[in-house]
């Protein structure tokens, strides 16, 4: 496995995966990104030496400030307008009231719909501009369980998930993350994610939203995963103690691996502040060729460009009640899981032309 | 039928409404001090179940039925807190002892708190009747709660023929209720712990009373009345949700400040703004009420919200009506041309 890192920066292969994709996309940067400088290609065994971002300085700009809905643009005539500020103005209305839903862990649909999304689909399309592959792998119905890689120092693959399930599946379904009990400890932060379905990620949970029926996301690497050191970027850290295969088979509910190519760049991390982290109570201290040097302007993560691939879905409802017991099936079943994720992983890096387009 | 706890207006309605029971006979009603309210028929006894003199009630009577509601996180008028504790722990211990010598008694329900539970970010969503809490505060009313249900999870191993029921209650709100939570929303400005909206859940009062009256009976048929159960309304309100149907605005304090304004407000005596008041207002509770509509067979009449809008009936409309502000967009709404209109990112907290 060690020599395969060095497969996906091979110059041939990845030209040649270049030539296949459609073209809508390269003309749409090429208007976006006219004037700009041609990316430097990443050198085989880079390590920590990554190029300084010479686009970043002007990209991240535009990210933040569109807050409308992309869709919104064209119907924008009279009847169209009066029609959203009539909605606006009931949404506005239900919400100084307080008269909306949230259900059992503080899923908040309407906000998450009407504003968080449209606050993350920016960053989503224009940013990170990032490409869904086999959406239609995740079942239409019914739970599953989506397992997910995890990179990029702060957990925003988990986020762009969440808005590629949200805005691709064709059934419109939602995706219920799982987060670290960090997520719940710090103000804001717990607000926003139980506003937006995120939940601990512990058994008692998972089950309870499968057996609901819903979507869920976990990474199983964890902390592992998302604060490993840049060169070690996409290798599969251990999935923990396969928790998540025993949810499954205990709900009967599929195993969706999804393969997330392009956060491991966001923040390449070259070095951890471990006392500064174990002062502050976090399980690592990212240090990146900007952060903290630049301050807040380090905190902004690479254009890269971002590839989702959610593949076949591994059944677990052919197995006995006490499967979910056994020691031998979970690590054989975590191990699947792991493989299929890290073969997709090196496909997809084999596919990819550069880090930034 | 023994009821303690009756000196408050729930003990008081729930002897009220058990003596129209056709199944109880004669209501015994304890407490240390005579109630304001009327019992109905009830005899009133006034003892207190600290001392011993409870095992003596319980042996003249010869109640079979003992329902015990004198575990509260708040004094009834003027006592301390040392009180309060002491009436809940070394209280139940009394009044346990007693039942296990009394031959008569066949069936207990105690009336606990999901407090149980504690309240930490590690904790799971949703409790269950089996899930350990994971941290729980050092003292207060959590503490006693715990040991309460310790106490009566001892008894039920010693006299394994008596029915014993526990019944974890959410937060209890109504027209009449005296929770800490009722005074908590009862201020004109509800202080907050900035960043965080904690999920909150409410029982009905009415609720109450009918569940208290299921669990001292007989079992109907195909449900069973002894065990632990979450008893909470339907469905989840936010406090900033609360806040906003109770039409009080907000102010978001940082924890450690909260945490000292806490103290201090106790300290002056003016409201019980306790720690696991505190863990509740950050990091909010949510039960699982599976058990008491399949086993207890109960379905609560309120849910969440309707017990929420029956005590915001109850109460004086705040600085900031919800109606009053509904009203004003309708107004813009109204308004020939509305310029530019709201994105609807302004209303996002």
């Amino acid at each position: 496995m060690a020599d395969a890192k060095v497969i996906p920066f091979d110059d041939d292969r990845s030209r040649g995966g270049g030539v296949q994709r459609p073209s809508r996309r390269r003309g749409a940067l090429g208007r976006r990104r006219s004037g700009e400088p041609v990316p430097v290609r990443e050198a085989p065994e880079a390590g920590g030496d990554v190029q300084p971002l010479p686009t970043a300085a002007g990209a991240p700009d535009d990210v933040p400030v569109t807050s409308e809905p992309p869709e919104d643009k064209p119907d924008a005539g009279d009847g169209g307008l009066e029609r959203r500020i009539a909605s606006g103005l009931a949404f506005l209305r239900r919400r100084l009231t307080g008269d909306y839903e949230v259900d059992d862990f503080g899923y908040d649909e309407e906000l998450t719909d009407q504003v968080l999304m449209s606050l993350l689909r920016p960053m989503y399309e224009k940013y990170f501009r990032v490409e869904v592959k086999g959406v239609e792998n995740i079942p239409a119905e019914g739970g599953a369980l989506i397992v997910a890689n995890h990179s990029g120092t702060l957990p925003l693959d988990g986020l762009m998930m969440q808005v590629a399930v949200h805005d691709h599946h064709p059934a419109g379904r939602h995706l219920r993350l799982l987060a670290a009990d960090l997520v719940f400890v710090l103000p804001v932060v717990n607000e926003l994610a139980r506003k937006l379905g995120h939940t601990l990620a512990c058994a008692e949970d998972a089950e309870r939203l499968l057996a609901q029926g819903e979507l869920v996301g976990v990474m199983p690497e964890g902390f592992k995963g998302i604060g490993k050191p840049f060169s070690e970027r996409y290798k599969l850290q251990r999935f923990g103690r396969g928790g998540f295969v025993s949810t499954a088979l205990r709900q009967g509910v599929p195993i969706v691996p999804c393969s997330i190519v392009g956060a491991e760049e966001i923040y390449p991390m070259i070095g951890n502040a471990k006392t500064l982290a174990r002062l502050l109570g976090f399980p690592y201290f990212p240090l990146t060729p900007t952060f903290p040097w630049l301050g807040p302007l380090g905190a902004i993560p690479l254009p890269t460009k971002w590839t989702i691939q959610f593949g076949e879905p591994i059944p677990t409802d052919g197995y006995p009640p006490e499967a979910a017991e056994d020691p031998m099936l979970m690590f054989n079943l975590t191990d699947q899981v792991r493989e299929q994720i890290q073969h997709t992983l090196y496909k997809l890096l084999v596919q990819r032309r550069s880090v930034f387009f | 039928m023994l009821v303690t706890g009756v000196a408050r207006p729930l003990g008081g309605r729930f002897v009220r409404r058990i003596q129209r029971d056709p199944q109880v006979d004669r209501v015994v009603a304890v407490d240390a001090v005579p109630p304001e309210h009327h019992l109905g028929g009830a005899d009133f006894v006034r003892a207190d179940i600290r001392q011993p003199t409870i095992g003596r009630v319980l042996a003249e009577t010869g109640a079979d039925t003992v329902v015990h509601m004198d575990v509260t996180a708040t004094a009834l008028g003027s006592g301390s807190r040392t009180t309060v504790k002491e009436t809940n722990v070394i209280g139940t211990m009394q009044l346990l002892g007693a039942c296990q010598k009394s031959p008569t008694v066949k069936r207990l329900v105690v009336k606990s708190s999901t407090t149980v539970y504690g309240s930490a970010p590690r904790d799971p969503g949703v409790f269950t009747e089996t899930t350990p809490p994971k941290s729980l505060p050092s003292g207060g009313f959590a503490k006693d709660i715990v040991e309460v249900e310790g106490y009566v999870r001892g008894f039920a191993r010693r006299r394994p023929d008596v029915a014993v029921c526990v019944l974890r209650f959410a937060n209890i709100l109504g027209p009449s209720a005296d929770t800490p939570l009722a005074s908590y929303f009862a201020l004109p400005v509800l202080p907050t712990v900035f960043g965080y909206d904690p999920r909150l859940q409410f029982v009905h009062e009415d609720d109450v009373i009918e569940v208290l009256r299921i669990a001292s009976h007989e079992p109907e048929r195909g449900t069973l009345n002894s065990g632990t159960f979450n008893i909470a309304g339907d469905g989840v309100l936010l406090l900033s949700q609360c806040s906003r149907r109770l039409g009080r605005p907000t102010v978001p304090l940082l924890l450690p400040a909260v945490t000292w304004a806490g103290t201090l407000v106790r300290t002056l005596g003016m409201t019980d703004f306790s720690p696991e008041q505190i863990r509740l207002l950050t990091h909010g509770r949510v039960v699982d009420t599976t058990q008491m509509r399949e086993t207890l067979g109960f379905t609560p009449k309120y849910t969440t919200a309707e017990t929420f809008a029956d005590f915001v009936r109850s109460r004086g409309p705040g600085l900031l009506p919800p109606e009053a502000l509904a009203g004003a967009v309708d107004r813009i709404a109204a308004l020939p041309l509305a310029g530019g209109g709201h994105p609807p990112t302004q209303s996002a907290n």
